[in-house]
């Protein structure tokens, strides 16, 4: 499966205080988490952002707290998958557990540029930039990792391998 | 086959002999923790998947210890749903109001968390407990409700970083000073997916309290776990507290490393984080002018009876600059309790400090000190990234417990050594 979208980009180090800051941490509501994601570094980011869009971001995405409402704010927005030279572990393990595609690439944040049309075949990892014709390749997703992507999140992998 | 002490207790959790760096297993976990940010999600994934009970009802801890005293009608609801939740599945350690106190804290003064133990949590500050030879590491919401079903949870088996601390530590030098050293040295990603394991004569001379503010900041490195194996002063700290029976786990000599590294930290200073990471560190000597319009002490990193003793060490007979406000928060009642016994609350409001309850309400911004544009404060606390503490052209310093309190009188930020 392919994923086509506009670049939205963002610097190393992004941590979860700016993707959602803790005054917004009093609800499970996506949509209202969407509201305020990345606000702490562009208060301006979800007027902009519309469905589809990519994130790219340097290394160490997530870092931070462990609030899961990080990837919830994310995905509310309709950003389609983050692209990052690499993420914080809880950040990555919390994704992967709640069903947001991100993908870690080294090279995308010297390559990539805000504004670029890029697409990411998520079966070959490869990450094309149409807008100036580099190629990227993803790091793979373990097995488990892919099953974990294909139930639609942990708690659907739990529920299907427990149900007769 | 040679074993960290992260392999060793995964191995033991997964029933399997050894475990190899990189594989994925599943374990068994002791203690499952979330607080009142995280724990709304995790029931309400749980409630959805028609489960009608937890996987054991002792081995679950509810701490709403984050925007309680409730700062508002919607944290007030997010404690409503826990505090139900509790209730109908009989989860046995659910923390009121006056039981409360800043998880990290709470859990092993409880004795709650033991050596040897798997302990998720969704906060990434538990990986504290490593302090006590615990495996213990953040997690997800997600993560907590599944483990509430099984009682498992699925790791990928990290490798392990060697430090080592040697020399003599300086007057003013605490166990916060030797992880922002640290940090500042190997920066905010130099241990991600790593288990960081303290060892050295140093480390076997820290008491328990700065082992945990040590690793307690292992995951602002990027760490999966902050791991020191248990010697006698952590079984001084842990047999009067256990709950359960506990094995503790050490390191082999010729276990394998990812990678190894020697600090000698005789010479070394307090240690200040300037914003807005943990890594950007100076030694107290080189922070240079920085005026400051508040001071915070406490925390899951400093908030323990030890980090007030020392406060109040610096404070005693000292008033707090005019322009200052600076704000105590004892970790938990008890350490409230023993402050006040102590004396140490007359110290402060004799200073002119104030003491909250117990909360993480500063640290992250939530409530109780929030900063407005252009403040700054310096703090005993974990992250200083932008808008951690209020605006986001607010600033945090990152320092131990003497430093803020000298701060706090200096109404700059300053050591001990200046009064």
């Amino acid at each position: 499966m392919k994923i086509e979208g506009t670049v939205w980009k963002f610097g190393h180090n992004v941590d979860t205080d700016v993707i959602i800051p803790a005054m917004y941490l009093v609800t499970n509501d996506i949509k209202e988490l969407a509201r305020h994601c990345m606000e702490g570094v562009d208060p301006t980011f979800t007027e902009k952002v519309q469905p589809g869009d990519i994130i790219v971001a340097g290394k160490n995405f997530g870092c931070g707290s462990s609030r899961e409402h990080a990837p919830m704010a994310i995905k509310g927005t309709g950003i389609s998958c983050v692209i990052a030279e690499g993420f914080a572990r809880i950040f990555f393990r919390n994704a992967f557990n709640m069903g947001l595609a991100i993908f870690e690439s080294s090279g995308v944040f010297q390559g990539i540029q805000e504004g670029d049309r890029i697409s990411v075949n998520q079966d070959t990892g490869e990450i094309v930039d149409h807008t100036n014709g580099k190629r990227f390749s993803a790091n793979p997703i373990p097995p488990f990792m892919q099953e974990l992507i294909q139930a639609g999140g942990l708690m659907s992998y739990l529920l299907n391998k427990r149900r007769p | 086959m040679p074993q960290s002490i992260a392999e060793k207790i995964l191995a033991a959790h997964a029933s399997q002999d050894t475990v190899v760096p990189g594989e994925l297993i599943n374990v068994r976990i002791d203690m499952a923790l979330a607080n009142d940010i995280t724990a709304p999600i995790a029931i309400d994934l749980f409630e959805k998947s028609g489960v009608e009970s937890v996987f054991d009802p002792e081995r679950i801890a509810l701490v709403p210890d984050h925007f309680v005293p409730n700062k508002d009608i919607q944290s007030a609801m997010q404690v409503q749903t826990m505090r139900t939740f509790a209730k109908k599945y009989h989860i046995k350690h659910f923390f009121e109001l006056g039981e409360m106190g800043i998880e990290h804290a709470l859990l092993p003064e409880q004795g709650l968390v033991l050596p040897g133990e798997v302990v998720i949590g969704a906060d990434s500050h538990t990986c504290t407990y490593g302090a006590l030879g615990a495996f213990a590491t953040g997690v997800g919401s997600t993560d907590i409700a599944a483990a509430m079903i099984t009682g498992e949870v699925w790791f990928k088996v990290p490798e392990s970083i060697k430090l080592t601390y040697r020399g003599q530590l300086g007057k003013w030098v605490t166990g916060k000073d030797l992880i922002l050293y640290t940090i500042g040295d190997i920066g905010v990603d130099g241990a991600t997916y790593k288990v960081m394991e303290f060892t050295g004569d140093v480390i076997s001379h820290l008491p328990v309290a700065d082992r945990m503010t040590m690793a307690n900041m292992a995951v602002e490195a990027g760490a999966k776990c902050g791991m020191i194996s248990p010697d006698e002063a952590t079984l001084d700290y842990i047999r009067p507290r256990a709950k359960r029976p506990f094995e503790c786990y050490t390191s082999d000599p010729d276990a394998r490393y990812a990678e190894s590294k020697t600090y000698d930290v005789s010479g070394i200073e307090p240690q200040v984080a300037f914003p807005y990471l943990p890594e950007n560190t100076r030694g107290i000597s080189e922070v240079g002018t920085i005026p400051i319009q508040q001071a915070v002490i406490g925390s899951c990193t400093n908030g323990r009876i030890e980090d007030l003793r020392l406060a109040a060490s610096v404070l005693n007979g000292h008033t707090v600059d005019k322009d200052i406000r600076l704000i105590i928060v004892p970790a938990t009642p008890t350490v409230y309790r023993q402050a006040m016994a102590e004396g140490l609350l007359e110290v402060f409001l004799l200073a002119k400090a104030i003491v909250s309850p117990p909360t993480c309400g500063p640290c992250l911004g939530g409530f109780m000190g929030i900063l407005g544009p252009e403040e700054r404060a310096v703090a005993t606390t974990n992250r200083n990234f932008v808008g951690r503490m209020g605006h986001t052209s607010s600033e945090v310093y990152l320092a131990n417990p003497a430093v803020a309190a000298a701060s706090a009188i200096l109404g700059r930020i300053g050591s001990p050594e200046e009064l």
